[in-house]
């Protein structure tokens, strides 16, 4: 099981001696279905400093957009902590959340699915403002009309409706009511996966300039891992509901140190990368979340799998300051005594 | 099979046009295209939503939904115009000299027939075997496409596999004919990279064994780096841009080809500690179908417009290895 203390001190970011604003502690959700338990999330830690961005990536199943929800609370967690500040979350009561809501907002891929159709753009971002008893009529009106600068789009946007924007402007929208509240943590689950390279190229851009101005810390959950190592300082990796690695980005990058780590970097074909992939293909599928695989979740995919991975699932141990692997043979590790 | 003389090109798209007919008219949304494609040859076609790459490989198949057509131009596979064919003898053509995988496998498979019984009809469609020689060709397409277990997968419906597996069964089902040409629409943009990489594999394999000429469409030019010989870039219905793709990454001329791979975000674009460099923008959005620009389509958002682009549609020059239709295509290297 990781411990807190081994994942706890971010190393690249400037913001390292701050206190930080998430603290997420051995998180595990678990799905009750008709064909059984999922765990779809199993024991998950990490913080959040001010003003860093934390990637997560991982391939379907592996839970990141689970952890996503879990964090905002749209899902009951069946262990762990929560602590957003120094605010347990984990148990609170819808009237807390609300409150909490204020510093942890979220963004979705589909900003359509989070704006409604009905409303103007104007009422979509007074709202949180509304709830929370922000401002008057005339303070909420301007700070809309603010909003909607900050993300780029004109005054006269606050008239309309979300169906007159396309994909990009509504993702603008949606960023805007996330931040509305000024909060200290924004997860956005895939928000630019559903984008042209074009308009994705602006809303990293928005993104980008909007952390630097507000100093807000972004969860930054994704699946293109150019996209992820773009915006992160830190980057995650799952896979079946774990964190197999966990570094700075540059440090993960150069030299990643977890097996699946290698194969997802060396599966993502780049412009500047080589003509071909370093290794062979990861063969096979990911395993049913129904059925988890014994010991380390990643040996019946994994090329350097040996009798202990199937046994024993690998602790999380450091490799160099701030830089995690879970793994029993991680590249640049010591090998277990096994 | 039929041999197919060598470097002679087994498709060749000639002024291919495709419009929505609507009550205010003929909106034009892919015009004047030419292309063509050799045996064991792999080409892209790269460009953002609305671009009109999807709409071609429909049309390479005469599978245009209505109320599209095609307006004008001829799709040649091997010496006939697929387009002059009535649709008795396309069906005969589609699925024995080229064949379609899609984004989506369910779309193509039938979720009441076992993986091996569609495979099977595919075969028994285009030639007269025995049963026992179609199953027994099954289970070698199906180890072809290095599906584990064939004859327990054989027996499975679609919905048993995953999604990987499911675009290996209608890969096998399009090479049950041994087509010529293989028209790959995003095939492997709702997998996962790990998974998308053993796709992108086999069907490289398959064109290199089989010679099997490969029209790739697909947005990610990280795929089109790694796995293409040469790329046509699409804007707002027309090539703008075709190069081997090498050239086409070391010197893009087309100033839309420049904003779409600096749009990209590149490794160690961001170094620790430093601040992070901005991804170029494409200003603007592509055009609407109605209201298209009497010039150049990219005049809008492009930074090296003037009043002759604003009025003469740029043709298609020759440049290096390839193509591009820009007034302005040696002074790109300004931007």
């Amino acid at each position: 099981m990781p411990s807190d203390a081994a994942l706890a001190a971010p190393t690249v970011s400037a913001a390292v001696a701050a206190t930080p604003v998430l603290r997420v502690s051995g998180l595990s959700v678990e799905y009750r279905t008709a064909r059984g338990v999922v765990h779809a999330l199993d024991d998950v830690s990490f913080e959040l400093a001010p003003g860093e961005t934390l990637g997560i990536v991982g391939e379907s199943g592996c839970g990141k957009s689970t952890l996503a929800r879990a964090v905002v609370r749209l899902l009951d967690p069946s262990a762990g902590t929560i602590r957003l500040g120094d605010t347990d979350i984990t148990h609170a009561s819808r009237r807390r959340m609300r409150a909490a809501r204020r510093d942890l907002q979220m963004v979705l891929q589909d900003p359509a699915a989070s704006l409604d159709p009905r409303w103007t753009v104007g009422d979509l971002l007074a709202e949180p403002l509304e709830i929370h008893g922000i401002g008057s009529r005339a303070e909420r009106r301007a700070r809309v009309a603010d909003l909607l600068g900050k993300v780029g789009l004109p005054p006269e946007a606050a008239q309309r409706r979300p169906h007159e924007f396309s994909g990009g402007q509504r993702q603008r929208i949606g960023i805007a009511r996330a931040l509305a509240l000024e909060p200290k943590v924004v997860v956005l689950d895939e928000p630019v996966s559903a984008l042209d390279v074009s308009v994705q190229a602006q809303i990293l851009n928005l993104l980008t300039d909007l952390q630097s101005t507000l100093g807000v810390s972004f969860l930054f959950i994704g699946h293109d891992l150019s996209v992820v190592e773009y915006v992160s300082d830190r980057v995650a990796v799952m896979y079946l509901g774990r964190i197999v690695e966990l570094g700075g980005r540059d440090s993960l990058w150069r030299r990643p140190a977890h097996p699946y780590t290698r194969a997802l970097l060396d599966a993502a074909p780049r412009i500047e990368g080589p003509a071909a992939p370093a290794g062979p293909a990861l063969t096979g599928d990911t395993p049913s979340p129904y059925d988890l695989p014994s010991g380390c979740r990643f040996h019946t995919r994994c090329p350097i799998a040996a009798g202990v991975c199937r046994r024993l699932a690998p602790v999380m141990q450091t490799l160099s300051p701030g830089h995690h692997v879970a793994c029993h043979f991680p590249v640049g590790g010591t090998p277990p005594s096994d | 099979m039929s041999p197919s003389v060598p470097n002679e090109p087994v498709l060749a798209v000639d002024g291919l046009s495709i419009g929505f007919q609507n009550r205010h008219g003929l909106l034009p949304a892919v015009r004047e295209l030419s292309f063509s494609v050799k045996s064991g040859e792999m080409l892209a076609i790269v460009g953002e939503s609305g671009c009109g790459k999807s709409l071609t490989a429909l049309a390479l198949l005469g599978l245009i939904p209505p109320p599209g057509r095609v307006t004008g131009g001829t799709v040649r596979l091997e010496g006939r115009d697929l387009l002059a064919l009535d649709e008795a003898a396309l069906r005969r053509v589609r699925g024995a000299r080229i064949a379609m995988i899609f984004q989506e496998p369910m779309t193509a498979l039938n979720p009441v027939l076992t993986v091996g019984e569609q495979i099977m009809e595919a075969i028994l469609e285009h030639e007269t075997v025995s049963r026992k020689a179609a199953r027994e060709r099954t289970l070698a397409l199906l180890e072809r496409v290095r599906i584990p277990d064939p004859e327990r997968r054989f027996a499975e419906y679609p919905h048993r596999l995953s999604g990987g597996m499911r675009q290996r069964v209608m890969i096998a089902m399009a090479l049950a004919g041994a087509p010529a040409v293989l028209v790959a629409d995003e095939p492997t943009t709702a997998l996962d990279v790990t998974i998308q990489a053993q796709i992108l594999s086999l069907i490289d394999e398959l064109r290199r064994e089989q010679g099997t000429a490969v029209v790739f469409i697909t947005h990610d030019l990280g795929v089109v780096s790694r796995y293409v010989d040469r790329v046509l870039v699409m804007y707002a219905g027309r090539k703008v841009e075709e190069r081997d793709t090498r050239d086409l990454f070391a010197d893009p001329l087309h100033p839309y080809t420049r904003g779409l791979i600096a749009a990209q975000p590149r490794a160690g674009a961001g170094a620790a500690g430093a601040v992070r460099e901005r991804l170029a923008e494409i200003p603007g959005t592509v055009p609407a179908l109605a209201a298209m620009p009497a010039g150049c389509a990219f005049a809008p958002r492009c930074p090296l417009a003037d009043a002759r682009c604003a009025q003469a549609v740029p043709p298609p020059r020759r440049a290096g290895s390839g193509l591009v239709a820009c007034h302005h295509a040696g002074e790109t290297h300004a931007l």
